[in-house]
């Protein structure tokens, strides 16, 4: 799954496209990322999509409005729950799990 | 407390027009907005724009960002990122949250520049990972620059889905089809023809049935519409990793609802807005509106509305006097109204008149009951 | 799967057969009355016009334009293209806005306006500048007969991709 690479390499309009200069941990797995993106970017640059599982039935969740407003993609940040992962930026060494339901701080879980 | 003399909530092309064309007048503007950079959408929109040479037309919206930017902060403009305003009392007191708690904050006018939501679609399968709205996608390939998936299929063909398609093509994604409930293309004309000359194949008179797909989307199943109603036997599978939703935004009024605007339905805008007279100014006389809150357009017709704002307010703040506030609203309303002509114009430059028109009738109606009492 | 007919070739914009076959001239593709006019001051020759309103179709004097392009990569919708009949064979240009770019020599698949394959064509020229902001344009050589059909290439088509 880290092994996908949905990074835009060359584009004919935009000249900023940066490349991974760091890396966040999704689970146990190690994900290149790029200083200052959103969380749920550098999981979408390696392929990853399910975020979350919803409280009463558990179906999976993923991006859906990309600018902070849907709480679709809330996931454990560094042990904290229901992080809005579009609009947190990564930092090296973050770790990111899948949230189940409504989450639990890490030291209740 | 803080306390300035004019805030501006959202720091997209509206509101940093209306901080731009307040501060050329002398009034220091304070913007806020929740994000963590400024421009709003406009940094995403790397098509060149349509309008007109005062508009800036011909050149892509991310330069015209860059350019709004950079003048605003000439103006020594104070832009706060990061701090959602989630409460405004009809007095002018406006509450924020910030990494300190709450923060309360007193103005003596508001320009409220807080633009619109995406509009979704319920169908079955419409919650699984990789259906996501059109806005998403673009923020994604065009600020972040990492593909939502390689085969999208686009829902909605108004400017919006027909532009964000192309976008995706160009970065990299293909588009196996674009689906319009409508018997005809939404947008402009031009626009699908950047699509149809790719070979993208459009379905008009169609809509998705269910996605389909269990961990995240594999496929849609599209059913042709007879007069928008589902025609049994017609569904067809399309292949794909990724849905998009272009059908439409809502404009974003809960602030001006808190401070008592009076709203009002106009559906070719997008729905619910604050009522606005001809500068902007709400049924609240301290509140003013810009942009897509006032009614879903472009950010062109967004920024020359927070110019006529950002005017308005310091007019009435005391910074212009009635000649010059005048001579300015007047050329800012003159490039708004070519931005609201021909056939697609037309219907928005109504509506907006429309508005106008309810704001006029509603201040009648209570300088009339203020008289009776 | 239902499509709309392509775009009529008629309108104020689209230049005579007579002009054609003496060289390069533009062919605006624009037939909607959007609020845009670009193309207008984007010609040192002024032979486009928008006139007063500008949602009014852009008009093209077939006799000032000598088919330079500048105007192509100005308009926001992508709907000029240029057209050359004085040739053996025909040359199509058109507005080209991805990556990567075909280059001269390239045999292409040539296409119409809905991306349909017509015919196998030559990438003649690629131009880019920073005046184009990122809007290459693309000439290719084909057959005369579909001077007024051929307006793109198929992508898959560019050799080495």
């Amino acid at each position: 799954m880290s092994d996908m690479d949905r990074r835009v390499h060359a584009h004919p309009i935009l000249d900023d496209l940066r490349e991974p200069d760091t890396y966040i941990w999704y689970h146990d797995t190690k994900i290149p990322a790029v200083t200052g993106e959103p969380v749920a970017a550098a999981l979408m640059a390696s392929g990853i999509r399910v975020m979350r599982h919803t409280v009463k039935t558990g179906q999976p969740r993923g991006i859906f409005c990309g600018i902070g407003r849907c709480n679709d993609c809330k996931m454990v940040v560094d042990g904290v729950p229901n992080v809005r992962t579009c609009v947190t930026p990564v930092r090296e060494g973050m770790r990111v799990e899948t949230q189940q339901g409504l989450g639990a701080w890490r030291d209740e879980a | 407390m803080k306390t300035t003399d004019l805030l501006i909530v959202g720091a997209g092309p509206a509101g940093l027009s209306a901080a731009l064309a307040a501060a050329q007048a002398g009034v220091r503007a304070l913007v806020i907005d929740e994000n963590q950079r400024p421009g709003g959408q406009l940094f995403k929109q790397i098509h060149k724009f349509f309008g007109s040479g005062v508009h800036k037309a011909g050149t892509r919206g991310f330069r015209i960002g860059e350019q709004l930017l950079k003048e605003t902060l000439e103006q020594n403009v104070e832009v706060q990122l990061g701090y959602p305003v989630y409460g405004l009392f009809p007095d002018g007191r406006a509450v924020c949250g910030s990494p300190e708690g709450a923060q309360e904050i007193r103005a003596k006018k508001i320009i409220l520049a807080t633009g619109a939501n995406e509009n979704n679609l319920c169908f079955e399968g419409s919650t699984l990972p990789g259906v996501m709205t059109a806005g998403a996608a673009q923020t994604m390939i065009n600020l972040h620059h990492v593909l939502p998936g390689q085969r999208v299929v686009m829902i909605g063909s108004g400017n919006v889905g027909l532009i964000v398609a192309y976008q995706l093509l160009q970065a990299g994604a293909q588009v196996a089809a674009v689906v319009e409930a409508a018997p005809a293309i939404g947008g402009y004309g031009v626009h699908a023809g950047k699509l149809r000359r790719a070979g993208v194949p459009f379905y008009v008179s169609h809509t998705v049935h269910r996605a389909i797909g269990t961990d995240s989307v594999e496929g849609v199943e599209l059913v042709k519409l007879d007069n928008f109603r589902k025609v049994d036997g017609t569904q067809l599978e399309i292949p794909c990793d990724t849905v998009c939703m272009a059908v439409g935004l809502t404009p974003m009024v809960e602030l001006a609802r808190l401070a008592g605007c009076e709203m009002t339905e106009i559906p070719a805008l997008g729905g619910v807005v604050p009522m606005h007279d001809e500068n902007m100014r709400t049924t609240n006389p301290d509140v003013y509106i810009a942009g897509d809150i006032s009614g879903v357009e472009e950010a062109s017709t967004a920024m020359e509305e927070g110019r006529l704002a950002g005017t308005a307010a310091a007019e009435a703040l005391g910074a212009l006097d009635a000649e010059t506030a005048a001579r300015l609203k007047d050329e800012i309303r003159r490039r708004m109204a070519l931005l609201r002509s021909g056939e697609f114009g037309a219907k928005r430059q109504a509506a907006k008149e429309t508005i106008v028109r309810r704001c006029e009738a509603f201040e009648a109606g209570r300088q009339e009951e203020g008289e009776r009492a | 799967m239902s499509m709309e007919p392509s775009c009529p070739v008629k309108g104020p914009g689209i230049p005579s057969a007579e002009r054609r076959a003496k060289g390069p001239v533009a062919c605006i593709e624009c037939f909607q009355h959007i609020p845009c006019n670009p193309c207008e001051a984007s010609c040192p020759r002024h032979a486009i016009t928008i006139g007063g309103e500008i949602t009014g179709l852009p008009h093209l004097d077939e006799t000032l334009c000598n088919g330079c392009g500048l105007c192509m990569t100005r308009c926001p919708g992508l709907a000029i293209f240029t057209v050359d009949e004085s040739g053996e064979n025909a040359r199509v240009s058109f507005p080209y806005e991805y990556v990567p770019l075909p280059q001269a020599g390239d045999a292409v698949t040539c296409t119409d306006r809905d991306g349909h394959p017509l015919t196998q064509g030559t990438v003649v020229r690629v131009r880019q500048s920073p005046a184009f902001d990122h809007t290459a344009v693309v000439t290719v050589e084909i057959p005369k007969a579909l001077s007024m059909q051929v307006r793109f290439i198929d992508r898959s088509s560019i050799p080495g991709r």
